[in-house]
């Protein structure tokens, strides 16, 4: 039997089980957020592993998909269908419009380009009182429903999250072995060559980082109606960084890149908020760090392509039949 | 079929093409000689779009390309099979050359798939090798690869950038009797070569680049027997007389 297969099958079955075995909330929140995050990292695993572009300012979208979901759900009273819409809606709006100057920028350029944005961003969530809270927050954000089905308990927003990140994980895959999948492959290979194949390679790379966008801010919006609380906080600059690294530590361009660079950074940053403390007691956050960066430079030495690599099996077109 | 009348490029400051005018009819196969530096992939370059002309004007049947973007001048039919391959050396055989045909896949797949054939009845030494990943390949399938990958587009007009270029003698001999028979076929070729003996042979006519500038052209024959040509070009340079000044 195909070993994808095999490994797929196994991957639902555990997605399905783990939560009736986890007793913890702590735990299964963990896991929640570790899926939100995923569908952020899927996103970009695209921007960065086919169209060859790196974002430094991720965190903003999955902030505006969130205060898009807080704002209108808690002022206005938007049903959840249409406060999510809006999540998608705002993000994918923003990038097309910064995308398309943005995107003409090259390496480090455009690296400074995401991060100014990303700052500007948070700086309007800390700033704009009247719309965001600023500092202090949005509260109050209502219980996720759809169809009379209320979220209101970590399993069901479990498997409403581990739902999404399996439909987008499919959805991905497929576009990845079509024609614009091999496009945006063909862009990260040569650009140049991409161009003189007949595509548009502009038009491809505003559409990755537009449906990064859309993702991000999809993720928000779950968040937001997750946590039922929005601050500025968690959209800052840092964890723009944190999504770029578990894209890179699951590995670009594979499938199980996103689940397991983010799986990974996650659950390190909390095991070592407990365990450094045991082992050199009264140590601060500064030593998490530390060890949290030693850990993942050795992944990068042992594993420079990423944790995806360890399981990415050969796919032919050939063999598979061309879409 | 091409004109190309007073083309200037420039790369910043540094003018590259200078007033470059020529024309080539249908069916023709046109070789581009000249030393390094001379303009010769610019110029291919600016017939592809990858480089925008600043004065100048290139039609294509009477539709001007100037200023176009690449993904469009290959709709018109244009291909450019760059120098060095440039091939997607992480995708297989068969991806490269579908995207070859990216345009015009989603609404003729099935003359693509057939396409496809047509690319290993020309290249035999690919069969076999379709799902091999391309960066694997010898630098002679390699660049079979590009130019099939370049004809998947269906061009009226396919400009091949220095196609020999790192090759083995024998191999870059195969490529050039390729290009002859696709000449056959009705293709229209610009053909930049560094080797101008072998692009002699297989060429109609030549033209002989200098500082971005065409400062001789005309039948292959009489290329091959101008003593200018052969001082620069052929390695018959007589050792008292200084060759080209370049």
């Amino acid at each position: 039997m195909d070993k994808n297969i095999v490994f797929r099958a196994a991957a639902i079955i555990i997605f399905l089980v783990l939560p009736l075995l986890v007793k913890s909330n702590y735990l299964l929140g963990i896991l929640i957020i570790i899926g939100l995050y995923t569908i952020i990292v899927i996103g970009l695993g695209i921007l960065m592993g086919y169209a060859g572009q790196v974002s430094f300012g991720h965190a903003a979208f999955f902030g505006l998909g969130a205060y898009s979901v807080a704002v209108l759900s808690t002022a206005y009273r938007w049903p959840t269908f249409a406060a999510l819409l809006a999540a998608v809606v705002v993000p994918g709006l923003l990038a097309a419009l910064i995308g398309r100057p943005t995107l003409k920028l090259k390496e480090l350029y455009l690296v400074l380009a995401t991060l100014a944005f990303g700052i500007l961003v948070h700086i309007f969530f800390n700033e704009a009182r009247e719309i965001t809270g600023g500092p202090s927050g949005l509260t109050g954000i209502p219980y996720l429903s759809l169809g009379g089905l209320v979220f209101d308990r970590d399993i069901k927003f479990y498997y409403l999250v581990w739902s999404t990140v399996l439909l987008i994980s499919l959805g991905v895959n497929n576009l990845i072995h079509s024609r614009v999948g091999r496009a945006l492959r063909a862009i990260r290979e040569s650009e140049h060559a991409a161009e003189t194949s007949g595509i548009d390679t502009a038009s491809l790379k505003l559409q990755a980082f537009v449906f990064s966008a859309v993702l991000a801010g999809l993720a928000g919006g779950l968040y937001a109606y997750y946590v039922t609380f929005i601050s500025p906080s968690p959209f800052g600059f840092h964890t723009s960084v944190l999504f770029v690294l578990m894209a890179v530590v699951g590995g670009l361009g594979t499938f199980w890149g996103p689940l397991l660079g983010t799986g990974l950074v996650v659950a390190l940053g909390e095991i070592l908020r407990w365990a450094v403390p045991l082992a050199i007691p009264g140590a601060g956050g500064e030593y998490q760090i530390i060890f949290f960066g030693v850990i993942l430079v050795v992944i990068m030495i042992v594993k420079p392509e990423g944790l995806g690599s360890i399981i990415k099996f050969s796919k032919k077109s050939v063999e598979k039949g061309v879409r | 079929m091409l004109k190309v009348s007073g083309l200037e490029v420039y790369h910043g400051w540094v003018q590259a093409l200078r007033g470059i005018s020529f024309s080539i009819t249908e069916g023709e196969m046109v070789a581009v000689l000249g030393a390094n530096g001379a303009g010769k992939s610019t110029l291919l370059g600016a017939l592809a779009g990858l480089h925008r002309p600043k004065n100048g004007d290139i039609t294509l049947n009477g539709q001007s390309l100037s200023g176009r973007a690449p993904e469009y001048i290959v709709r018109q039919g244009v291909s450019l099979v760059p120098e060095r391959r440039e091939i997607f050396s992480s995708m297989t055989v068969y991806d490269n050359l579908l995207l070859g045909a990216y345009h015009r896949y989603r609404s003729s797949k099935d003359e693509v798939i057939m396409d496809i054939k047509k690319i290993f009845d020309l290249f035999p030494a690919l069969v076999g090798r379709e799902a091999h990943t391309a960066g694997t390949l010898s630098g002679g399938l390699q660049q079979m690869l590009a130019i099939g990958r370049g004809l998947m587009a269906r061009p009226r007009l396919l400009l091949l950038d220095e196609p020999s270029i790192g090759l083995a003698p024998l191999v870059a001999r195969e490529i050039m009797s390729t290009l002859s028979a696709l000449k056959k076929t009705g293709v229209t070729i610009i053909l930049v070569e560094q080797n101008t003996a072998a692009a002699l042979k297989v060429a109609d006519r030549a033209l002989i680049m200098e500082r971005g500038q065409i400062v001789l052209s005309g039948g292959t024959d009489e290329m091959m027997g101008n003593e200018r040509v052969q001082q620069a070009y052929l390695g018959r340079a007589r050792m008292a007389q200084p060759a080209v000044v370049l």
